[in-house]
């Protein structure tokens, strides 16, 4: 699905990424762990094409094609989808208009038909259900005076609706409470299928303790020094990431 | 930011020179302003001495006046005697023959905005008469208006046949004395349209200037008056989404409303003039006064406009709340992009008792556009319990264009409430990699938010008005960003 060769990502012509090797295989959950400011949030900014990352060496094959001559845009199509960790609000804009437009526009790159607004409305309500997400909050303009958690549920719906194949979190599970945070790893469970792949980013173990990934990094000073199964997540719980970055420096 | 120093005078200049040499076009007046000149318009015209009169009579004092200069506006001086005052309208075949002689820039316009051929061709100005019958579409309307006792026809025919309510209301509210365009139009307006709406009359349809045939060529000194009678209703589609249409290059007209008691005007502009190219060089120059008087009890006057084109823009459509518990409003979307400047806003000026007034004002700016927001809010003494809700919005598009607001209150009564609520906000990179990353192209992503920014202000507007001027800034905005 996803072949990451020697990354080198700079910002600002900060080198963030050095050097870094990540195999993400079809239907398999990775979790990609790191303390703060080790080049977590760059990764996901970079696959999903954000300007701004400057890529100065290194490949990234996503099902075989070269994922930087990709336009933003063209990624969302072929079914990259980030789930962001401040999600943006745009005013005026109804949630569920912009949702329609959205997967209309990956229907159409795609070459299928557009849902038209019977069968929109309902898968809308059915995957509104499926996140207990309020549908009130179906005709508000998107994320505009949302609640955290309820940011994090509506881009969790946004995935449920456009069915990624490759699905990025970052730090999607920051600044909620449990509740929240149960209503979110259901909502990436229920979508956890043999075609889909999905990349945890995140800071902290509890995430984890909802969805089992299949692998576990540790992302330090721009490259992974770790890589292991679920049971690295609770190494990482007890000893903190000093003992990992200590290696990684040296 | 300043426009191209030579713009008005070489373009007024160029219209001319084309008066000039066309053998067709001879019925031009030499360039030039004096009372000989208003004396043979009105000749032309046929008018009646009263009439001939009330034009010296507003020249002699636009003589005494001085062109204004507060606005946030930025162009070099206007000649006023280069500028060639009549110009009889122009006859079917002097225009391009068919649409293969039309600028192919403005036709991919016209399809992105989903105009029909026919009507393309007949807002370029193609002959059309084969194609498009306008004339029996125009009769058909004024049968069914003149059944309703509805009056909707030219300021020209008006003089002619209705000379009595003519002389009751033109000029009674917005005077020659008002201001500087103003006067200058009382001296010479062109022509215009009347629409009077008798007592108790719903009128039937939408009046919109575009089924008027002899809209095509009124020129740049139109002055429209509407009166609602007693419990009358009226709504009035001014404009036009085709661009370029009006070749003018000074627009300076006059609108003027009269709302009886319980009567009820809704006047909604979509301006989409020539906005002059990349560089600034040409484009209209609009200056315009719009006022309307709420005269009657429970009056209400509406004001929408969506003003994407023109180079300058100098507009500001008023509400005089006269009338005890009469109601104004005024919703506006302003586009200033390119080298466009725009200086717009209202006036509600409250006099009457429980008067209330609405504003709500969207200004876009792109590209290198300055977007001026000015607006007055006046409760007198005697207006009790008036009350004003002002919201005035800014969106910012790139980093090379600007918003300025610039509100004026005056409160004379104690028991008067007034709210004043303003925003800036700039579509962020952040928003756009949002909807990228969602799949949205970064156009439709644009579109989106700037939709989403005047919706408020295209809910107001009739639903066909709604589409259209929602496709259209669509088509202006394409290729603001990046």
């Amino acid at each position: 699905m996803l072949s990451i060769k020697n990354l080198h990502v700079n910002v600002d012509g900060k080198p963030i990424l050095k050097g870094l090797n990540l195999e993400i295989g079809t239907g398999e959950i990775h979790a990609i762990m790191g303390p703060n400011g080790s080049g977590k949030s760059t990764l996901a900014y970079v696959l999903s094409g954000r300007d701004g990352y400057e890529v100065t060496d290194g490949q990234i094959l996503y099902e075989g094609e070269d994922l930087l001559e990709l336009e933003t845009e063209e990624r969302a199509h072929k079914g990259m989808f980030l789930a962001m960790q401040y999600p943006v609000e745009l005013p005026g804009v109804n949630n569920m208009i912009f949702l329609k437009e959205s997967l209309n526009a990956i229907r159409r790159a795609r070459g299928e038909d557009e849902l038209d607004s019977v069968k929109f409305m309902q898968l809308i309500k059915e995957k509104a259900k499926m996140v207990k997400l309020d549908e009130k909050l179906l005709k508000r303009s998107v994320n505009a005076g949302f609640s955290g958690g309820e940011k994090k549920r509506n881009e969790i719906l946004q995935m449920a609706m456009l069915e990624p194949k490759l699905a990025l979190l970052d730090e999607t599970d920051s600044g909620l409470d449990i509740d929240a945070l149960r209503i979110v790893a259901e909502g990436v469970n229920t979508l956890r299928s043999p075609e889909r792949s999905v990349v945890l980013v995140t800071h902290y173990q509890r995430l984890l303790d909802y969805i089992q990934p299949d692998h576990v990094h540790v992302l330090a000073n721009g490259k992974i020094v770790r890589s292991g199964g679920k049971e690295l997540a609770h190494e990482l719980e007890e000893k903190g990431y000093s003992w990992l970055e200590e290696g990684a420096a040296a | 930011m300043t426009a191209t120093p030579d713009t008005v005078d070489e373009l007024i200049k160029r219209g001319y020179e084309h008066g000039f040499i066309t053998e067709i076009e001879s019925d031009t007046f030499p360039p030039g302003l004096n009372e000989d000149v208003i004396r043979a318009l009105s000749a032309k015209k046929n008018e009646p001495d009263w009439m001939l009169e009330w034009r010296l009579k507003a020249y002699r004092h636009w003589l005494t006046l001085e062109q204004p200069s507060w606005a946030h506006l930025d162009y070099p001086p206007i000649d006023y005697q280069s500028i060639s005052y009549y110009s009889a309208p122009k006859k079917a075949g002097d225009g391009p023959q068919s649409l293969d002689e039309v600028d192919p820039e403005l036709i991919d316009t016209y399809n992105k905005l989903g105009i029909p051929l026919e009507e393309q061709m007949a807002l370029a100005g193609v002959a059309v008469d084969a194609v498009f019958d306008s004339v029996s579409v125009a009769t058909t309307f004024r049968e069914k208006l003149s059944e309703a006792g509805v009056i909707f026809c030219s300021m020209s025919e008006a003089v002619q046949d209705y000379p009595e309510l003519i002389k009751q209301y033109l000029g009674s509210v917005v005077p020659h004395t008002d201001n500087f365009f103003a006067c200058m139009n009382a001296a010479v307006f062109s022509d215009g349209t009347f629409v009077y709406i008798p007592k108790g009359v719903r009128c039937p349809m939408e009046l919109s200037t575009y089924f008027r045939i002899n809209e095509a060529n009124t020129g740049q000194f139109e002055r429209t008056l509407v009166v609602a009678e007693e419990a009358s209703y009226v709504s009035y589609l001014e404009g036009c989404t085709a661009p370029m249409r009006d070749e003018n290059q000074l627009h300076a007209a006059v609108v003027e409303l009269v709302a009886m008691d319980d009567a009820k005007i809704k006047y909604s502009t979509v301006q989409n003039w020539y906005p002059g190219d990349a560089q600034g060089k040409g484009g209209i120059y609009n200056f315009v006064t719009k006022r309307g008087d709420c005269r009657g009890k429970r009056s209400h006057i509406s004001w929408t406009q969506v003003e994407t084109g023109s180079a300058i823009t100098w507009k500001y459509p008023s509400c005089i709340l006269r009338g005890d518990e009469s109601t104004g409003e005024f919703y506006s979307v302003a586009v200033a992009r390119g080298r466009q400047q725009a200086d717009t806003g209202t006036k509600m000026i409250h006099m009457g008792r429980d008067t209330k007034s609405t504003i709500v004002s969207k200004g876009i700016s792109a590209g290198q556009g300055q977007n001026a927001y000015r607006g007055l809010v006046r409760m007198t003494p005697k207006a009790e319990n008036a009350r004003n809700h002002t919201q005035c919005d800014s969106l910012l598009i790139g980093d090379t264009c600007g918003a300025h607001t610039y509100p004026y209150i005056e409160v004379r009564n104690p028991t008067a409430k007034m709210e004043h609520e303003a925003t800036t906000s700039k579509i962020s990179e952040d928003q756009l990699f949002y909807c990228r990353q969602r799949g949205l192209s970064e156009e439709d992503a644009v579109s989106m938010i700037v939709n989403g920014f005047c919706k408020e202000v295209f809910n107001e507007l009739p639903m066909e008005f709604a589409v259209e001027a929602q496709k259209l800034l669509n088509v202006t905005l394409e290729g603001a960003v990046g």
